[in-house]
């Protein structure tokens, strides 16, 4: 996702309502079924079909098989994503606890 | 793999009681952790405290010069003394303006154990994979890349009336 041209893709992806509430339930990380991504929605299927293939095409969204119907998750970047946050969190532990070292045996 | 959890080890030259006195004092956390509470550290207790910078490091006071006088809150969970301390915050909650408090805690455990020539301190964070994916991507959107612009549309859309649940 690092390029101008597919942070347009991305950004142009997103720029329809559905599509943002389809990602935004994705957001937790879990896959999930299209009967559960448009719950409590009025959405067609046919419609969040041609959605989610718009979002898959922009990599942001991918499908796999789960028996007779597909399951569609957020985009394996995105979960790198939370490793790279887990990182981030661990420096800052380091830096706690050098000053808490510094703090206690000084 | 992991993403939920962080562990971390540190070797501490130093009595054992210190280094409880050190997290579990509210006065002494300030010292090296950066936040100022008015009140003691008790099991189950909420604690209420604002980020004033840490007092053992210049430049890392320097840093978080930028967030000073931002509330900071955690709730206190076990105190067993010489042992374990355990609390429960909202991890990197630095961003003006959001209200936290609604979303999941991590759990933050900090194990005291005696090892030679001092304190074995285990620190663990846990709990992560229940923040909201959106919510952890935002740490990094200074990096400016396409993820960076998902987070801001999907905060966008979710701050719209009905949205959010």
């Amino acid at each position: 996702m690092g390029t101008a041209k597919t942070s347009a893709a991305i950004f142009a992806a997103l720029g329809d309502e559905t599509r943002l509430l389809l990602v935004s339930r994705l957001c937790d990380g879990r896959p999930m079924s299209i009967a559960r991504l448009t719950s409590g929605t009025d959405i067609t299927r046919q419609a969040v079909t041609k959605h989610l293939r718009v979002l898959q095409d922009a990599g942001l969204v991918r499908s796999r098989r789960r028996g007779r119907e597909s399951v569609w998750r957020l985009e394996q970047r995105c979960l790198a994503d939370a490793r790279h946050y887990l990182e981030i969190i661990s420096e800052q532990w380091d830096d706690a606890l050098g000053r808490l070292r510094k703090f206690v045996e000084e | 793999m992991n993403t939920d959890r962080v562990e971390k080890k540190i070797l501490l030259r130093a009595p054992r009681k210190r280094v409880w006195k050190a997290l579990t004092d509210s006065a002494e956390f300030e010292k090296w952790f950066g936040v100022k509470f008015d009140a003691p550290f008790k099991p189950g207790a909420s604690m209420r405290g604002e980020l004033v910078g840490t007092a053992v490091d210049a430049e890392v006071a320097k840093m978080q010069k930028q967030y000073a006088g931002k509330p900071f809150e955690m709730t206190v969970e076990t105190m067993e003394p010489e042992r374990l301390f355990s609390l429960r915050w909202h991890p990197n909650a630095i961003e003006p303006g959001v209200d936290y408090s609604s979303e999941p805690t991590t759990l933050v455990e900090f194990v005291l154990e005696e090892a030679p020539g001092g304190v074995l301190l285990t620190v663990t964070e846990s709990g992560f994979d229940k923040i909201p994916l959106a919510r952890r991507a935002k740490a990094f959107t200074a990096n400016d890349n396409g993820w960076s612009i998902v987070v801001k549309l999907i905060e966008k859309y979710l701050a719209q009336e009905g949205h959010g649940k």
